[in-house]
């Protein structure tokens, strides 16, 4: 039987609804500072250049400039590269490497005078022969990204466990696929901002749309060589980030060295046609993918070679590409397993994490071959899939220690929501128009380990009226950590959610945190605000038992009031007790800390692949119905439903909302969603061009989640903001492919690539550079095939 | 009324004094003739609830409400806004009340990041004036052009649906909405 909560688990609305409501939360660009300047970048036009000079006389001349920068004016750090150097200056060094990196910038007293100061700036260029794909970046003698990084290779994962070759030759069936990924934008709507304010101290104060505050806190220091301490960032609501805006970038790097060249605060903020061509994506992948399984549906063996476009800079790349390799090893049992992966330099925009981060991509290519193994085994790809389910207790080849885990009840559970929607949803009643159901399963991370720190920590002040003030080093980017982490204090406190005042990030006094990244707040933010709230807890149970007389153990904090377990009528309102702790004798003071992360969690072995990535993993099974127009080609998704195991929900409303958020994200990104270039130039930087859903692609998302509770997660809980991403492409391939018979090995299915199929053409009018695959059809049924 | 001010290397600009009625309350700017409605409403105004997501117009984050109708705030010159009722997000809220829309929007968890919900939310009360119960697919259609990212829309649709039932039950909600509307009625090609 579950624990009777009061603040966990429920629907409750979110801390900071009403001030997003109201219009009054400030995001990055809402702020100004008295004497503020406004900063704007140049960019390369090129995608690869060498920079031989870069003229800004007459910019600075201009009346109202007061800057011009470029890297002559700076130390040259490099950024990114975990496990290894970095490689991505904030200002182009040497070379430009893609379309709009940054190559100086400008603050003068308003955007439009910035804007004509950058006509004004004369940049030499030698134009040099550029590499736009992964594959012609490989050739021998191809034009170098970076001069020490030979055949463009970034970075190598190889991992492997098991004899799989071996394993192949005892399977009853193999086959071999080649899928492909476009590249894919975050799509968060509000553009890249940054404010900074030098004081002549030396102490530098920060405002920015960062998504992890403390990588910026970081990198702020070592790029500008001041120490950390005299970094102040201060976090500012934030719009939407979905991995995207993780790292410190050149606005945030430019925001603060304008400050500091000019005196005066400086503002920042990039135009989204800027976000969509100068800034990150998702890494696009060709992923060769061979399995092997016994006819009763058991898998054997995979072998995966696959190259992701790692863009022009490392970045944490490195991850991303560990990530791709390791997740072949979920959700299913694999004995064997070899998972070779490349990224790969090219001179287009750089690839990093986007929700999901890189499991996408692998699972897309994974769960859309199981189906046609299943298909071409006569099984029923749900029964395939219960068959070779990871368990509790297991552990994967590559040391994925599993704990708590619920996909089994999760694949159940979509089996009984595909037999209803069976029969709910009636045949389409237009001989055109094509109805299917597909589903896919996915594995999570609830908080990867990337590097040697990885503590968060939380703070907890209790005010003089009773009420209490939570901050902490994590950022909400929209996910609604601040509520779930202020119902983990207000049910440690027995106080009510609105009783909690969740305070915003600020560097000086809230601790270090890894950042918002990984679906790693609430299971490691939230133990550590469970120990800060429990040592106030403590704190105060020990005025509690002065007064009452008993033993502060046998103390119960619930509904504003600490009374003796078993006789709640000899207690006292938690406000009394606040005021009686600090304000007998000379007064005490109540605040809590705690600090948490998983113990024994391995540091992450990039190029092998192994090691236990996280304190647990989440689970899920992914339902999805289409409608394909066989005219038109255009696919219309009827329902979405995710069964999913995030073990213990801490707001049953605040997970729907990931989830819907993340399927209908899906719906984009399997449909419509492509960045398309010419000669690296992006040619849809626009929200009209790059087409991402809209209310009218809404529709119906039911969930249901699994009965599992975690051990290590707060209240038992588990992620719930990434993994739901990971299983959407593949379960409205499969959908597709149940309507028309028609198997998609390149995403975004376009209308052109549906109809091409239905034709018998597999050349695929898929808008993603560099085709190869595409779909293949097996034969469409007679009754079912376009007339 | 015309003033100068110096302006980088196009010498000297004209300013044109302009008034603006936002949310029941007369301003005075000075504003040159390229000026969107949005740049002058955050930039001059301080009202930095309309959101500048692209600027161009496919968004949505800027909508505001031009007599009563939804526009794109980023798309509107400051000029052409003279005289007519500008509704921002900071306008909806009555005596310290949020509007039924705002607190239907906060309940159903149709909030995230919160960066669309200005916008949305103006959006939704341009429809419900003029039609007080929509259809789902009427309210998906008067939403379809303001993106949103982190919702994937269901709740926002469930929080329009929740705020136009209320309306219909809420007899006094009628003043309030009336005051929304200014004189003249709306132009013909005024709305998105
Ligand atoms: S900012 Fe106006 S529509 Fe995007
Ligand atoms: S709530 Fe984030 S874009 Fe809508």
């Amino acid at each position: 039987m579950k624990p009777d909560y009061v603040n966990i688990g429920g629907r409750m609305p979110r801390v900071d609804g009403i001030v997003k409501a109201a219009g009054e939360a400030m995001y990055a660009a809402d702020l100004s500072l008295p004497g503020m300047l406004h900063g704007r970048l140049l960019r390369s036009p090129h995608p690869h250049a060498r920079i031989l000079g870069v003229d800004t006389s007459a910019a600075a001349a201009l009346p109202d400039v007061h800057a011009v920068i470029t890297s002559r004016d700076t130390s040259g750090f490099l950024a990114g590269g975990i496990g290894s150097p970095g490689n991505e200056p904030y200002l182009a060094l040497d070379k430009a490497r893609f379309v709009g990196d940054a190559v100086a910038a400008v603050a003068a007293v308003d955007e439009e005078t910035a804007e004509r100061a950058l006509e004004l700036i004369d940049v030499q260029y030698e134009v040099l022969n550029p590499v736009l794909d992964p594959f012609s970046a490989m050739r021998p003698g191809a034009p170098l990204v970076h001069d020490d990084a030979p055949g463009n290779l970034s970075f190598e994962t190889d991992l492997s466990f098991g004899d799989v070759d071996d394993a192949f030759s005892t399977c009853d069936y193999v086959r071999e696929d080649e899928f492909e990924t476009a590249p894919i934008r975050h799509g968060f709507i509000e553009p890249h901002a940054a404010l900074a304010s030098w004081e002549t101290s030396g102490r530098l104060t920060f405002w920015g749309s960062k998504q992890s505050p403390y990588f910026t806190y970081r990198n702020m220091a070592k790029a500008l060589g001041i120490p950390m301490s005299r970094v102040r960032i201060v976090q500012p609501h934030l719009g939407g980030g979905f991995g995207g805006k993780n790292e410190m970038f050149n606005v945030d790097f430019c925001a603060a060295l304008l400050s500091i060249t000019t005196g005066r605060p400086v503002k920042v903020v990039v135009s989204q046609e800027e976000v969509l061509y100068a800034y990150r994506q998702r890494h696009p992948a060709w992923i060769k993918l061979k399995t092997g399984f016994m006819n009763d549906g058991t898998l054997v063996a995979v072998d995966a070679d696959i190259v992701a476009d790692g863009g022009a800079y490392k970045g944490i790349g490195a991850l991303s590409l560990f990530l791709m390799c390791t997740f072949l090893a979920l959700p299913y049992r694999v004995p064997h397993l070899r998972a070779k992966g490349r990224r790969v330099y090219t001179n287009t925009q750089p690839s990093c994490a986007m929700r999901g981060h890189g499991v996408p991509q692998v699972r897309y290519a994974a769960e859309v071959q199981l189906d046609m193994a299943a298909s071409d085994l006569g099984l029923d790809p749900l029964e395939v899939r219960i068959k070779n389910a990871i368990q509790p207790g297991d552990t994967t080849g590559n040391e994925f220690r599993i704990t708590s885990c619920g996909l089994t009840e999760t694949l159940v559970a979509a089996r009984d929501t595909a037999e209803r929607w069976r029969r709910e949803i009636p045949a389409a009643t237009e001989p055109h128009l094509k109805r299917g159901i597909g589903v896919a399963s996915y594995g999570y991370v609830s908080g990867p380990r990337i590097a040697g720190h990885n503590t968060s920590a939380a703070l907890i002040k209790v005010h003089e009226d009773g009420r209490v003030g939570l901050a902490t080093g994590s950022s909400d980017c929209g996910q609604g950590s601040s509520t779930v982490l202020s119902q983990i204090a207000a049910e440690v406190l027995g106080v009510r959610l609105e009783d909690v005042q969740y305070a915003s990030l600020d560097s000086e006094i809230v601790p270090v945190d890894p950042g918002v990244f990984g679906s790693r707040v609430t299971f490691i933010t939230g133990n550590a605000v469970k120990r800060a709230a429990e040592d106030v807890r403590r704190q105060l149970a020990g005025v509690a038992a002065g007064i009452l007389g008993v033993d502060p153990e046998d103390l119960v904090f619930r509904d504003r009031r600490v009374f003796v377990e078993g006789d709640p009528e000899r207690g006292i309102p938690f406000d009394r007790l606040v005021k009686s702790a600090q304000y007998s004798g000379t007064g005490m003071t109540l605040l809590g800390r705690g600090y948490w992360a998983p113990e024994g969690i391995d540091l992450p072995r990039f190029d092998t692949g192994m090691g236990n990535q996280s304190g647990a993993y989440s689970f899920g099974t992914q339902v999805a119905a289409v409608e394909v127009d066989t005219e038109t080609g255009r696919v219309k998704v009827l329902r979405l439903a995710v069964a999913h195991d995030c073990g213990q929900p801490i707001n049953e409303m605040l997970v729907e909302g990931q989830l819907e958020g993340s399927s209908i994200g899906g719906v984009g990104h399997t449909f419509t969603e492509c960045i398309q270039r010419r000669q690296g130039q992006t040619m849809n930087a626009s929200f009209l061009e790059y087409r991402m859903p809209t209310a009218l692609d809404a529709c119906p998302v039911e969930s249901t989640h699994t009965d599992t509770t975690d051990e290590m997660g707060p209240y038992g809980a588990k992620e719930a903001g990434e993994g739901v991403q990971v299983a959407i492409m593949p379960a409205l391939v499969n959908a597709v492919h149940d309507a028309i018979g028609v198997w998609f090995k390149r995403v975004p299915i376009t209308p052109e690539a549906v109809v091409a199929a239905l034709r018998g053409s597999s050349a695929g009018a898929t808008p993603n550079g560099g085709a190869k695959g595409g779909a293949d059809g097996d034969g469409p049924d007679e009754d079912r095939g376009p007339t | 009324m015309h003033h100068a001010r110096r302006r980088g290397n196009r010498g000297h600009v004209t300013l044109n004094e302009i008034i603006l009625h936002v949310n029941g309350r007369a301003y005075a700017a000075r504003v040159e003739d390229h000026w969107t409605l949005l740049d002058v409403l955050r930039n001059q105004l301080g009202f930095t609830g309309a959101k500048k997501g692209c600027d161009q117009g496919s968004c949505g984050a800027c909508t505001v409400l031009l007599d009563g109708i939804a526009v794109q705030s980023c798309l509107v010159l400051a000029v052409q806004s003279q005289g007519r009722s500008i509704v921002t997000i900071e306008g909806l809220a009555r005596d310290g009340r949020l509007d039924p829309l705002q607190s239907a929007f906060h309940e159903v968890g149709a909030i995230q990041c919160g960066f669309c919900t200005p916008g949305m939310i103006l959006s939704a009360k341009a429809l419900l004036l003029r039609n007080p119960d929509p259809s789902e697919d009427q309210i998906k259609e008067a939403l379809s052009g303001n993106l949103c990212r982190c919702t994937g829309y269901v709740k926002i649709v469930q929080a329009v649906k929740m705020a136009a039932a209320e309306r219909s039950q809420a007899a006094g909600a009628a003043p309030q909405d009336v005051a929304l509307r200014a004189d003249p009625a709306p132009q013909a090609g005024s709305g998105t």
